[in-house]
């Protein structure tokens, strides 16, 4: 029984970090073995120490953890991906950030479920080498969803059960899916999605991350799957994520270069 | 509030509150702390109060570069010794202090009061970067280095702000990143190392 050990080791990635007196810190980690735990390191914050590189957000690392009374000791740790194309670039970053914030917010600490893990470092690893790497983010958030148990609706209409048509439906986070014309009110807050939207929709939750890279995804159309997704989570998670307002600024700062990137898509290179 | 059989006098219990209040001090810190304040004379009880109203009475930020202050602008802004075409931005007013004890640069500092943290929500409106804007659009800065902490944080507030500076035409610079001094190999981060490496300089 690993909950007997004194001192475990395992992968993982270190979601966030938090200050911790006057030279430590508490880091949030997504374990491989053991789901999300709380470790604190001690004197990471002085320029000596010989953790501090290691414990950096969106850095894969093994670590070696002590059993304290309420929490986790970071006893040793070394570097297995360090994601450096991810700290070069804000685009990237903020989104890699963003990725870690919805699995610290989905999930409660020792849960243990290595698929999340293994979801949220092909993400990282999608993040920081794919030009266009929107359809990345989209991809992950339908799998956390889907995998979390909120699999949306995309097959026939959340109220009256019929199969949906090709035409503009309408997507309600409250339903959790499509809803069709017929049957929308105005109270769920719903907004019209498209035909197109709901097909890419069903991509990213059926297919392979390789199957959804291939389609050509305009800036219009990401921008109308990352609203309807990130309504969706927030309605589920029934509180804000932060790092999008980080998203959005720096979308606001360089308009031109956030619109090619995502309209460009994220076709294999 | 009523005396409750056991707990401690009102003034006491607010005396506790207000000392939990402080980062890094728990509930036994606080009660130990305040039955100190309890035993000590009262001119050094009055004298830690007037200090700390003096703080708040006698302290300004800097108009100029955001660093706390008794008189604005602050010394370092008004010494005309110093090299006005340079600015070295820092997260807070104790890194000003560290970069002093350096003795190895003379322009000036500009004081952001945080860092872009975007998973605790705080962005670059709720820093000082508007006011760093302002100051360099009077076009006799010539580079401004970006001292913030080599964590992730730290990058993205170097990146982010020398991303609204670079199109002025100002060079942006950035501390280098290499070993600290007394440190071993064997334990660097690779991050650390290979900045190391790309930076070596000649011996």
């Amino acid at each position: 029984m690993p909950q007997q050990l004194r001192v475990y080791v395992t992968p993982a990635i270190v979601l966030r970090q938090r200050k911790l007196g006057d030279a430590d810190k508490i880091l949030t980690l997504y374990t491989a073995t053991f789901g999300k735990v709380d470790a604190v390191v001690k004197g990471v914050r002085k320029t000596k120490s010989r953790m501090a590189g290691h414990v950096e957000p969106l850095t894969q690392a093994n670590f070696q953890l002590a059993k304290g009374k309420t929490l986790d000791i970071v006893t040793q740790v070394e570097t297995i991906e360090p994601f450096q194309a991810l700290r070069g670039d804000l685009e990237r970053m903020s989104r890699a950030l963003y990725a870690c914030e919805l699995l610290d917010k989905f999930t409660e600490t020792h849960e243990p479920n290595f698929e999340l893990y293994r979801l949220l470092l092909d993400t990282l690893s999608r993040l920081a080498t794919r030009d266009h790497f929107e359809v990345a983010v989209r991809f992950y958030e339908m799998a956390l969803l889907d995998a979390m148990g909120y699999r949306p609706e995309l097959e026939e209409c959340v109220t009256c059960r019929k199969r949906l048509t090709a035409i503009t439906n309408y997507w309600t986070a409250a339903g959790g899916g499509v809803v069709c014309a017929s049957c929308r009110t105005d109270e769920t807050a719903v907004r019209p999605i498209s035909a197109n939207a709901v097909k890419l929709l069903r991509l990213l939750l059926h297919g392979r991350f390789s199957d959804a890279a291939r389609v050509t995804i305009d800036a219009g159309l990401n921008a109308e799957l990352e609203r309807a997704l990130l309504e969706y989570v927030r309605w589920v998670l029934e509180r804000d994520v932060r790092s999008t307002a980080f998203i959005d600024t720096l979308r606001k700062r360089r308009p031109s270069r956030a619109r090619t990137m995502a309209a460009a898509g994220d076709a294999p290179a | 509030m009523p005396e409750q059989l056991g707990a401690a006098p009102a003034p006491v219990a607010k005396l506790i509150d207000a000392f939990h209040k402080l980062p890094g001090i728990g509930p036994k810190s606080a009660q130990r702390l305040t039955y100190h304040m309890l035993r000590i004379p009262p001119e050094e009880a009055l004298a830690l109060a007037q200090a700390i109203i003096e703080l708040k009475e006698k302290t300004v930020l800097c108009s100029v570069c955001q660093n706390v202050t008794e008189s604005d602008p602050c010394n370092i802004c008004r010494d005309d010794a110093r090299d006005r075409a340079v600015i070295c931005v820092v997260e807070e007013p104790l890194d000003i202090l560290a970069v002093e004890r350096t003795r190895g640069f003379h322009g000036l500092y500009h004081v952001l009061h945080g860092v872009i943290s975007p998973m605790d929500g705080v962005g670059p409106e709720d820093l000082k970067v508007n006011e760093l804007l302002t100051r360099l659009r009077g076009g006799s800065v010539t580079e401004v280095i970006m001292a913030t902490n080599p964590n992730l944080e730290g990058e993205a507030t170097s990146m982010y702000i020398s991303r609204l500076l670079t199109p002025m035409g100002i060079r942006v610079t950035r501390l280098a990143r290499g070993l600290p001094m007394g440190s071993d190999l064997e334990y660097a981060d690779e991050v650390t190392l290979s900045r190391a490496l790309e930076n070596r300089q000649d011996v």
